[in-house]
């Protein structure tokens, strides 16, 4: 179909906005203020259906969907920059068992508190995602290879801390398994590829007992400032 | 240059010689990639060789721009079937033939299995009907990138003096000496800002691999100087009106550059 030349101006309120509504009242979400079908108002309404439909209802997250809009940006900017960035990826150890022996409702309040945890730990640049059930997946941009083990293992501490009140007489406390692999320096790859060796990492600290980050042995970064040292020696100083 | 990697004499079915496949990488862009390969193609035309370059940069192809081509047939054609390989292959001035990425190919940007099947074809179809073919491939060290080049039996690595070019140039060699196990690689240096800094760049170059990619048992890595293009006017006027170098600024330095780095090929 060809975009007409000039398109035809819309008369808003001939748009059927009473879902899209419900939608953002039942969500809480804040309408927008201008008046009532006029373009800021249209664009209000857009830009918070667009918000509702990145996050994750329950915790607040970023959902699967816009996590892996986010990845496959990572990936790409790692690939030019040769910046160092990491992905963790988690999932809340014998989840099922919370669910059997409390109730889904108080499988939900320990997700939603696993979610708080996680998003107290980390820096405000990263991207903290809900992907599905009892599973979350972090992507730490310039986070340095020294410094890996070090965010997983404060994740993994502070949860396992942390007393989720689940009944007014009753607190769970719950674990998680961690698994981390840093994004291909200078390759141009794929976000699919990133997920999958974090994830790798995840079966491995399952299979390795649970309540614990693994990390997938970093490869030396492809040129070191020593590399890059001797390599600008001689050049440097004919240059002067 | 001779190689290890694959015997410069391998014949085809028919008995003709296979072509040799060059690989023309950068790490960094923008250091004169695209015009190295197809004023080489042109020199190594003007000897009487058949060439073919093929656009490997697949994602962002600009072989046609450097050559002021509009081709109506592209690889993209090929691969999904709309034109014959013959359609596609497209006489290019200078005397060399050319088989462009075009427009449509971000989609193969991405080494897939689906790419890597389709590359490997092209190049099976081509080989036996060149002396020479030249890939012209992207920027960075992408998976599509690594893969172009490990389909080629020798490598031309082109750099300029800047540091950012050094630094890719060399992460490049490295990857290729360690995953591609590379023992051979070829260096031109683009854009030298006087005589022997191209000798200079190469022997630098050289010593850090030495050290830091090291020499496996009973195999050295060499890293050989091919060219030293000058940071010449004549390039940047042929760049600008979209010209091939060895045609319209022949006597240039830069020009005797690309024709001394084809005899060099040819020895």
């Amino acid at each position: 179909m060809e975009p007409s030349a000039t398109p035809r101006p819309v008369d808003a309120s001939e748009l059927r906005l009473d879902l899209a509504l419900q939608l953002l009242q039942q969500a809480g979400a804040m309408l927008p203020e201008a008046e009532p079908f006029s373009a800021a108002w249209l664009q209000g309404v857009v830009d918070a259906l667009c918000d509702l439909s990145s996050k994750d209802a329950l915790t607040g997250l970023v959902n699967r969907r816009s996590f892996e809009m986010a990845l496959s940006r990572e990936v790409d900017r790692v690939a030019r920059s040769g910046e160092s960035a990491l992905l963790l990826v988690l999932d809340i150890d014998h989840f099922k068992a919370v669910n059997d022996n409390y109730g889904h409702a108080a499988g939900d309040l320990v997700i939603k508190a696993v979610a708080d945890a996680i998003g107290q730990t980390v820096r405000p640049m990263d991207t903290v995602a809900r992907v599905g059930g009892e599973e979350f997946a972090i992507i730490l941009p310039s986070c340095l290879p020294t410094f890996g083990v070090t965010v997983a293992e404060r994740i993994r501490e502070r949860v396992a801390a942390m007393e989720v009140p689940v009944t007014p007489a009753q607190s769970l406390r719950v674990t998680i398994s961690l698994g981390g692999a840093f994004a291909p320096q200078w390759v141009r790859s794929s976000s699919l590829l990133w997920m999958e060796r974090a994830d790798r990492q995840l079966y491995r600290a399952k299979a390795e007992g649970r309540n614990r980050a693994c990390l997938e042995s970093q490869v030396e970064s492809l040129v070191s400032a020593e590399e890059k040292g001797m390599l600008f020696a001689v050049t440097q100083q004919e240059s002067e | 240059m001779s190689t290890n990697m694959a015997p410069a004499a391998a014949t085809s079915k028919s008995g003709r010689a296979l072509a040799r496949t060059l690989a023309v990488t950068s790490g960094k862009g923008g250091v004169g990639k695209t015009f190295v390969t197809a004023n080489l193609a042109a020199a190594l035309a003007a000897r009487g060789q058949k060439v073919l370059v093929l656009d490997a940069d697949l994602g962002l192809a600009n072989l046609d721009v450097v050559l002021n081509l509009h081709p109506k047939l592209t690889l993209h054609d090929v691969f999904t079937e709309k034109a014959t390989l013959e359609q596609a292959i497209l006489p290019a001035p200078g005397g060399f033939h050319v088989l462009l990425a075009g427009s449509g190919m971000v989609e193969y940007s991405r080494l897939t299995p689906e790419v890597r099947d389709k590359l490997l074809y092209i190049i099976d179809l081509v080989k036996p009907r060149f002396d020479w073919v030249l890939l012209d491939t992207g920027a960075g060290i992408s998976d599509v990138v690594l893969f172009a080049v490990s389909l080629a039996t020798d490598v031309l690595v082109v750099a300029t003096p800047e540091p950012t070019s050094l630094t890719d140039a060399y992460a490049t060699i490295k990857v290729l000496a360690t995953q591609q196990g590379r023992r051979e690689v070829g260096l031109v240096v683009n854009q030298a800002n006087r005589p022997g800094e191209g000798k200079l760049i190469c022997g630098q170059l050289q010593q850090v691999l030495q050290r830091f990619v090291g020499p496996t048992p009973g195999q050295t890595f060499r890293l050989e100087l091919l060219g030293e293009v000058k940071n010449d006017q004549a390039v940047r006027q042929a760049v600008l009106k979209r010209q091939l170098l060895l045609e319209h600024y022949p006597g240039s330095d830069a020009a005797q550059a690309i024709k001394a780095l084809a005899s060099k090929l040819l020895a």
